[in-house]
């Protein structure tokens, strides 16, 4: 996974509520067996429309994706994920998210950053002039040229994650011993958790 | 001292929690993961590049149902009926070699245990009260209806809980949804969760696992706590939860995958300490009169757009906020719908029996009933049931239901996810409408351009006896 410390670009100023993840990337896009290329299939339906913002060549490109409230939710896919990051965006700024998506984007080292809706509204401004956006996950701000500064919060674990491009089985994995006597403690308090798996 | 009061979400988290760190997560242990085609063979490539094993191979259950096509699926002879789609086919062979590579127990897709993963675990008792049920899949909340705590995850996780039996997880809060009083006739535990979605709304649930708490869910069968705790997703929560009684027990006992004789009791003392304390506090709580409950259909492109059935599609400016107007105006656009137009005047091309909401034996009951001696209406152009489980195919068949349901004019299927999510090819034409008895209204979720209603599984029988969205109560009479 690659890290993520600081993101300055243009924003593709999206802004509607309650996407959620068949429009972010439909279900005949999800029979691959691989993360890659689904960038083609992502937001299908919206780009159906002519005019649409994430055909407008002024966002070509842009790393940075300004979205409304609820944003990614209803099914678990993470294609939704890896979708937006085909497309090159690692950054997503939102007044909120469903829970299994921004942690799908986490793991893909996407950040996704919860604003206020007024901050959001002045950012969609700021977009769609095209002037670059700067998101710094160290600090934990969103800045732009005229001086907007807009602080944000983030779960110390997620922000650890982003900045170092952790792989999060592999820092479990170190964790064995503790899972292993947890399952001790359990088989002999519990062992009907496991009395009918065998069979 | 008295320990503090703990709702039943805290005392299922705190039963799992393998280690509590200091940036506010925990390592959580999971009990049960089931597997299915579509979220996890990325999962698998990467324990394979990894060099990794699955810890526990038997707390995994892998069943195929999002691709699986829900025609016949043996031919003639026995053999087996090819995939026609070349993508689904190989999704489907990735799980059918997967599972046996890493030691996992599979349910093919010709064996009579066949079905959809959330109907397959409580059938098979490999879904438990108190213990942590995860999936790639957001309808994995079903599951609480037993008691357990059961949430959906991305593949990352699937790979995770793979790797290390455990997932690194922020604890949610605690939310409550108490029901007043008793539903009333022709009204559904479909039409309640759908009811509940629309009072506390799409996102109402982020960051919570709700538990559902009064006479009416402890009147349940567990069939119906199943359907509303697989829709605490489209409220944004987490997971949905009631806690397990003697309904529960019964349904469980002697199920292939329940512990049996002295594990079965030692189970059965443990489960029944699982109930929220008298003075637990939830983070959030909501009470619905469950007088107020009608038969409910959706009207928009959103969980949360429902109205009663008696109701109308309601105009973009009845909503106070901006961004709703916006998002019902351009629902309204997509579904081909004009405010003010009443619900039963909707007429309906296509209905859609099934899903992990409602496929079980009591939803196959209940749209037969209303089908009896009935048939479909002649602009009904495709009218499917597919039952959950090929288990549930069997007792239907066993009770004559098929019979009723094809002399109304309508196909009965193989088990499978079909015409819940345009995947497999179990779709609605784009512009026609369906009254569906799936779980999501989402633009483009039954096939690009298709219009959903989400309805009960008596209310979709009763709109393809009329043709148009009917209030079964009206055929009832």
């Amino acid at each position: 996974m690659d890290t993520l410390k600081t993101v300055t670009g243009t924003a593709t100023p999206f802004g509607q509520k309650n996407v959620d993840t068949d429009v972010i990337i439909p279900a005949k896009w999800l029979k691959t067996i691989t993360r890659d290329g689904l960038g083609e299939g992502a937001f299908e339906t919206v780009r159906e429309t002519p005019g649409n913002v994430f055909d407008d060549p002024a966002y070509a490109g842009a790393p940075i994706l300004i979205a409304g409230d609820n944003f990614g939710c209803g099914s678990s896919r993470e294609h939704a994920a890896w979708a937006i990051l085909d497309l090159g965006i690692r950054v997503v700024i939102a007044p909120s998210y469903s829970d299994i998506f921004s942690g799908n984007a986490v793991k893909n080292g996407i950040l996704p950053v919860v604003l206020p809706q007024d901050a959001i509204d002045r950012l969609m401004e700021v977009a769609r002039e095209g002037s670059p956006i700067t998101v710094d996950l160290d600090t934990q701000t969103v800045t732009t040229e005229y001086q907007d500064r807009f602080p944000f919060e983030i779960d110390p674990f997620r922000k650890r994650c982003l900045l170092n491009g952790l792989d999060e089985v592999a820092l479990t994995l170190e964790r064995d011993a503790a899972i292993g006597s947890f399952e001790k403690r359990r088989a002999a308090t519990q062992g009907w958790l496991s009395a009918g798996t065998n069979t | 001292m008295a320990s503090k009061p703990l709702t039943l979400y805290e005392k299922i988290w705190n039963a799992h929690v393998v280690e509590r760190r200091e940036d506010g997560t925990s390592l959580i242990y999971i009990d049960r993961h089931l597997v299915h085609e579509v979220t996890s063979p990325q999962a698998f490539e990467a324990l394979r590049m990894a060099g990794r094993p699955v810890r526990r191979p038997e707390l995994t259950l892998a069943v195929p149902d999002h691709n699986l096509p829900t025609t016949a699926r043996r031919d003639a002879s026995g053999g087996k009926v090819p995939i026609a789609d070349p993508q689904s086919a190989a999704q489907l062979a990735a799980l059918e070699k997967n599972a046996p590579d890493f030691g996992i127990r599979y349910i093919g897709d010709a064996d009579a245990e066949q079905g959809i993963v959330h109907v397959v675990g409580p059938e098979q008792g490999f879904s438990l009260p108190g213990t942590t049920i995860v999936c790639g899949d957001s309808h994995t909340a079903s599951h609480g209806g037993l008691g357990a705590l059961a949430f959906g995850i991305g593949t990352s996780e699937v790979e995770h809980v793979l790797a290390t039996q455990t997932l690194l997880l922020q604890q949610s809060k605690p939310m409550v949804v108490c029901v007043e009083g008793a539903l009333g006739p022709g009204v559904s535990a479909k039409d309640l969760i759908l009811h509940i979605i629309g009072v506390i709304g799409a996102a109402g649930g982020t960051g919570h696992v709700i538990e559902y708490r009064g006479p009416v869910f402890e009147a349940m069968s567990v069939e119906e706590r199943l359907t509303v705790c697989n829709m605490s997703i489209e409220a944004g929560a987490r997971a949905g939860l009631i806690a397990p009684d003697e309904t529960v027990f019964r349904y469980l006992k002697n199920r292939p995958m329940a512990p049996k004789g002295a594990d079965w009791d030692a189970a059965l003392a443990y489960w029944r300490t699982l109930h929220s304390d008298d003075g637990a506090v939830f983070a959030k709580s909501v009470t619905i009169n469950a007088a107020d409950v009608a038969p409910t259909v959706t009207w928009g492109t959103s969980p949360e757009d429902v109205v009663p059935i008696t109701g109308s599609v309601p105009s973009p400016d009845s909503f106070a906020d901006e961004s709703k107007r916006a998002a019902a105006a351009k629902s309204l656009d997509y579904m081909g719908l004009s405010p003010g137009t009443a619900m039963t005047d909707v007429p309906v091309e296509n209905i859609f029996i099934g899903s992990c909401t409602n496929s079980r034996i009591e939803d196959l009951r209940s749209a037969a009933e209303i089908l009896r001696g009935r048939r479909k209406a002649d602009n009904v152009r495709w009218a499917i049931v597919v039952p959950g489980s090929g288990l549930v195919k069997a007792m239907a068949e066993d009770e004559g239901l098929d019979r009723i349901f094809t002399e109304a004019g309508f196909e009965w299927r193989e088990p499978g996810c079909s015409a819940c999510l345009g995947m497999n090819p179990d779709k609605v034409p784009s512009g026609e409408r369906c009254a569906s008895t799936s779980n999501r209204n989402f633009v483009g979720r039954q096939g690009p351009g298709a219009r959903t209603h989400l309805v009960s599984p008596a209310m979709a029988a009763a709109a393809a006896v009329t043709g148009k969205l009917t209030d079964v109560r009206e055929l009832q009479k």
